[in-house]
């Protein structure tokens, strides 16, 4: 049986509470009669032979580009890199996707005789792997292969001897990538495209860049010129990246771009009634969810944060390309909004979202607040194509406690980003001339990216400015159940119920408002018409 | 005449330093402070003249007094029963002469510099009084009147907490202009110790400077680089960041000059960032110290915590200059000695020497009050009856929003007597 395509549902006297993320939590939520909730569509079946798959897509690549064997020769330099932590959320149970496809191109590697192959993870900015995550990403067989042998390594955006400039596009970007990876005879780059803005050119024109390269594309500008960065012809960060991909192309650099999606089985067996619709929910999904729901209430906070951390998606492979970057990326998006593109008729005047535990830099760390505002304002509210679920003016209502915590080892940065420059202004265009460079070239933050596990000093800002496009549209953000002070900071307002929240948005959207939830994850785009 | 008096009863000390345990100022309930009907101190002889305190305010080192948290090193520097206050705005009850051997008419307005040096006590005048620097006088307990290193800690001077006159010596007389408000002028005291620390960091133009407290010799710091800068003295430090406790504080350290007003347990944060530093390890949990840090730390608290403090975020070769009273401290020095760091106490006035040329700080005080109109610093008047609320407001100045709390003593009487 097919999947059942996603929905929007209107709310009725009839419909039961919705499930509502917060944080480290959920809980049930009733909506107002009327208002709409978007469900994400059902996952995709996986592929059936996911090895069989791959090494079909490696041999019959996609667009102008040979199949992977007749690239391969010996005393080649060969360069594999590779999508990071960041990606898929929650991190899958093994083996993970990049694994299978990296094992796949060895094979090939090594009956051609390839003998100089490195691993990269494509960090760009954020942090350093840790070894257990490198080996759930990549298997034990590969990492203890190469590792070892200093033959796995993780992008380092600050190591000058490692970084070559090839040029500037017609719009005057630097492109300062990886040495290594860049004067290989074969870049192979492996994705996990988990939403419509991943892969493509970026996946080099960022993940093996530096902040050099970065910030011509990581500002206040280009994100409000992202409308959305999910849907590529109006995504000004997309066309940048696009412009530097083409460069590193014409500077001689051959990509072989491997991409994959997979599909939105979100949750495990004993978790599934999270990704379930709620009318749906048997004896089972309700006794899970009063265990769980209670549970991660009473648990102390690290304990809840543990349990939810540790969950593995059943993530599966649905599809797989690979060849020339472009040609694959086309056909990979496609998929991706075919997997979770929901058609929403009309805006709205006010959305609402609860906000799970994770986001691309919160893996097995801490969301702090200004990866908060970055999951609600820059992740779910740009899920669109078209125009945003709510209206120019609206207001966005989102569910996170929005506690002041810092993970002091992946986030220092954030930890000044929140004391001195939010203090400050909230204002992206403003801390951007006033504050990034000093974080961007802070030689402790440099440091600790370089020999810690922390992200970037200059990765607060960016996770700011993925904001700009919503705080620009939206005339008021709410956090319910939010820290007051905190959310005070962020220049967000706090409630502590939705009725509190409808009340304070009365005065941007009058009396009457329309309310659009939606409820994710499992991840959706809307499609707005 | 009604006087606030020190007496020396252990059992009061003992008892002060108990209550003051719940608040900075409690000590006035239980402790050696008590309002006496007394007489007027007598005269001291050729050179001393009478005045009538009109306000005078309450600093920090009152306080410890009051709270019996004052340091032992003063017990032979001070003398029993005394009369506090020594921040002191008077008016002239007889003519006299000022510190510069002008005269000074019946009336006039007058403020104190406290300090009781070689002059005042009829000897032959020590090294540091002979250069006007009478803040490091030798001899504070010798001569024709009792000890005390200030007016204010002196049997035989009175002080500033009393409707009554006291006696002054010429040696201790400024003359107030008349542009300058009561409330100007009950600051210039203050505002000269202040100075005084600014100049004692011997900064540059491309000094970070740390400011570690905000109450009124914080902020009196912060205005000094402000006003020495303005008045072309000295340079602007590259970097003025002031950590203090209460938002109200860090409002007026902004107002004042600070490039940064930052929360106390975020001063180590920001000095930092602003040095480009990097951090060696933990301490008890928390940042450990700087590898790099500020050129120059100036602690206006002088406690074992923020000294400690000051070492973490002091750069190596560094100076920290102590304006907060320090009393005993348990301290690792092993920073101070690896980074050969320098600490220096800045105690009251005396003169400064800046370009060759030497200015009482006293006559610098008062051209900085009139720059910054510092008087808008002073919070509160109480009368001399309410004495117990007036030092719990002062215990209590930061939480509450003040800044610096006087005894109004007789203010109304003295505009009387000059219209009349």
């Amino acid at each position: 049986m097919n999947p059942r395509p996603g929905f929007v549902l209107e709310v009725d006297r009839s419909t039961p509470p919705t499930l509502m993320w917060k944080g480290e939590s959920f809980g049930l939520q009733k909506l107002p009669t009327g208002s709409r909730i978007v469900y994400a569509p059902e996952p995709f079946d996986a592929l059936e032979d996911p090895q069989g798959a791959i090494r079909d897509a490696l041999e019959n690549p996609t667009g102008d580009q040979k199949p992977l064997s007749a690239l391969l020769f010996a005393g080649m330099r060969l360069t594999i890199c590779f999508d990071d932590i960041s990606l898929p959320l929650p991190p899958m149970l093994a083996p993970d996707i990049r694994q299978m496809v990296i094992e796949a191109v060895l094979d090939q590697a090594a009956e051609s005789g390839v003998d100089d192959v490195v691993l990269i993870a494509a960090l760009a900015l954020h942090r350093r792997m840790t070894e257990p995550e490198l080996r759930h990403a990549l298997g034990s067989r590969v990492y203890d292969a190469f590792a070892p042998h200093g033959l796995l390594m993780q992008h380092d955006a600050e190591d000058p001897s490692n970084l070559i400039h090839l040029g500037q596009t017609d719009h005057g970007e630097d492109v300062e990538i990886n040495k290594r990876a860049a004067e290989s005879d074969l870049l192979v780059y492996v994705n996990i495209n988990l939403v419509a803005m991943d892969g493509g050119h970026k996946s080099v024109a960022t993940g093996l860049a530096s902040y050099k390269s970065l910030r011509h594309h990581h500002n206040p500008k280009t994100m409000r010129h992202s409308k959305s960065f999910m849907h590529a012809p109006s995504s000004e960060l997309h066309s940048a990246n696009w412009r530097m991909g083409r460069l590193i192309k014409d500077s001689g650099v051959n990509i072989f771009q491997i991409e994959t999606t997979l599909n939105t089985n979100t949750f495990p067996e004993s978790f599934q009634f999270l990704q379930k619709r709620e009318w749906e929910w048997g004896i089972k999904d309700r006794m899970a969810f009063a265990a769980s729901s209670r549970a991660l209430d009473l648990a102390p906070r690290k304990m809840a944060r543990n349990i939810l951390q540790g969950i593995k998606a059943p993530h599966a492979l649905r599809t797989v390309y690979a060849g020339e970057v472009e040609a694959v990326h086309e056909k990979i998006t496609a998929d991706v909004w075919e997997q979770q593109g929901v058609a929403v008729s009309g805006q709205t005047d006010i959305v609402t979202m609860g906000l799970p535990y994770i986001s691309p830099y919160n893996v097995n760390s801490i969301m702090n607040p200004i990866l908060v505002a970055c999951l609600g304002l820059g992740y779910f509210f740009n899920s669109y194509r078209g125009k945003p679920v709510v209206r120019e003016g609206g207001v966005a209502i989102l569910f996170h406690p929005t506690r002041p915590e810092f993970h002091p080892g992946h986030h220092p940065s954030y930890i000044d980003f929140f004391e001195q420059v939010l203090t400050e202004t909230t204002d992206p265009v403003v801390m951007s001339e006033r504050y990034e460079e000093a974080y961007a070239t802070d030689p402790w933050y440099i440091h600790l990216y370089r020999t810690g596990h922390a992200y970037h000093g200059v990765h607060p800002f960016y996770m700011w400015y993925w904001c700009s496009h919503a705080m620009e549209h939206l005339s008021k953000v709410i956090i319910v159940g939010g820290d007051p002070a905190t959310v005070r900071r962020l220049g967000f307002q706090s409630a502590t119920t939705l009725d509190d929240a409808l009340e304070m948005a009365k005065d941007s959207v009058g009396m009457s408002p329309t309310i659009t939830h939606l409820h994710t994850p499992p991840l959706l785009m809307a499609d707005v018409t | 005449m009604k006087a606030l008096i020190i007496e020396r009863k252990v059992s009061r000390f003992a008892a002060a330093r108990l209550v003051s345990s719940f608040g900075s100022g409690r000590g006035a309930a239980l402790g050696p402070l008590r309002l006496f009907d007394t007489p007027a101190p007598k005269d001291l002889g050729p050179g001393w003249f009478s005045v009538t305190p009109v306000l005078a305010g309450i600093c920090g080192s009152d306080l410890a007094t009051v709270d019996g948290r004052s340091s032992h090193y003063f017990e032979h520097l001070v003398s029993f029963p005394f009369v506090p206050g020594h921040e002191v705005l008077g008016v002239m009850n007889e003519a006299g002469f000022d510190a510069f051997g002008d005269p000074l008419l019946e009336g006039d307005r007058v403020v104190l510099q406290p300090v009781l040096g070689c002059a005042a006590r009829g000897i032959q005048l020590c090294d540091a009084c002979r250069e006007g620097d009478v803040g490091r006088c030798q001899f504070l307990n010798v001569g024709h009147i009792r000890a005390g290193l200030q007016t204010g800690y002196c049997a035989d001077t009175g002080g500033g907490w009393s409707e009554g006159p006291l006696r002054a010596h010429q040696s201790q007389l400024y003359k107030v202009p008349d542009a300058l408000s009561d409330d100007d002028a009950v600051t210039i005291e203050p505002m000269a110790c202040a100075l005084h620390g600014a100049l004692r960091a011997h900064h540059s133009g491309s000094s970070t400077v740390a400011v570690l407290g905000a109450g009124t010799l914080g902020l009196g710091v912060v205005a000094a680089f402000a006003f020495l800068a303005a008045t072309g003295r000295s340079p602007r430090p590259s970097r003025l960041i002031v950590g203090a406790r209460y938002p109200s504080q860090r409002a007026v350290a902004k107002h004042l000059g600070a490039d940064e007003a930052v929360p106390t347990d975020q001063l180590a944060r920001s000095v930092r960032m602003a040095t480009r530093s990097m951090i060696s390890g933990k301490s008890n949990g928390k940042m450990g110290p700087l590898t790099g840090g500020a050129d120059i730390v100036i602690d206006c608290v002088g406690s074992a915590e923020s000294l400690k403090e000051s070492l973490e975020i002091v750069a190596p070769g560094g100076r920290i200059v102590m304006i907060g009273m320090p009393g005993k401290v348990n301290v690792d020095l092993a920073g101070l000695w690896q980074r050969e760091v320098e600490i220096v106490g800045a105690y009251a006035y005396g003169v400064e020497h800046l370009d060759g040329v030497t200015v009482p700080t006293f006559s610098l005080a008062m051209e900085m009050v009139a720059h910054h109109h510092t008087g808008t610093l002073v919070s509160a008047h109480y009368p001399i009856d309410r004495f117990e609320e007036a030092l719990a407001h002062a215990g209590a100045a930061g939480p509450r929003g003040a800044v610096k709390i006087v005894f109004d003593l007789g203010r109304k009487k003295a505009t009387e007597k000059k219209e009349g």
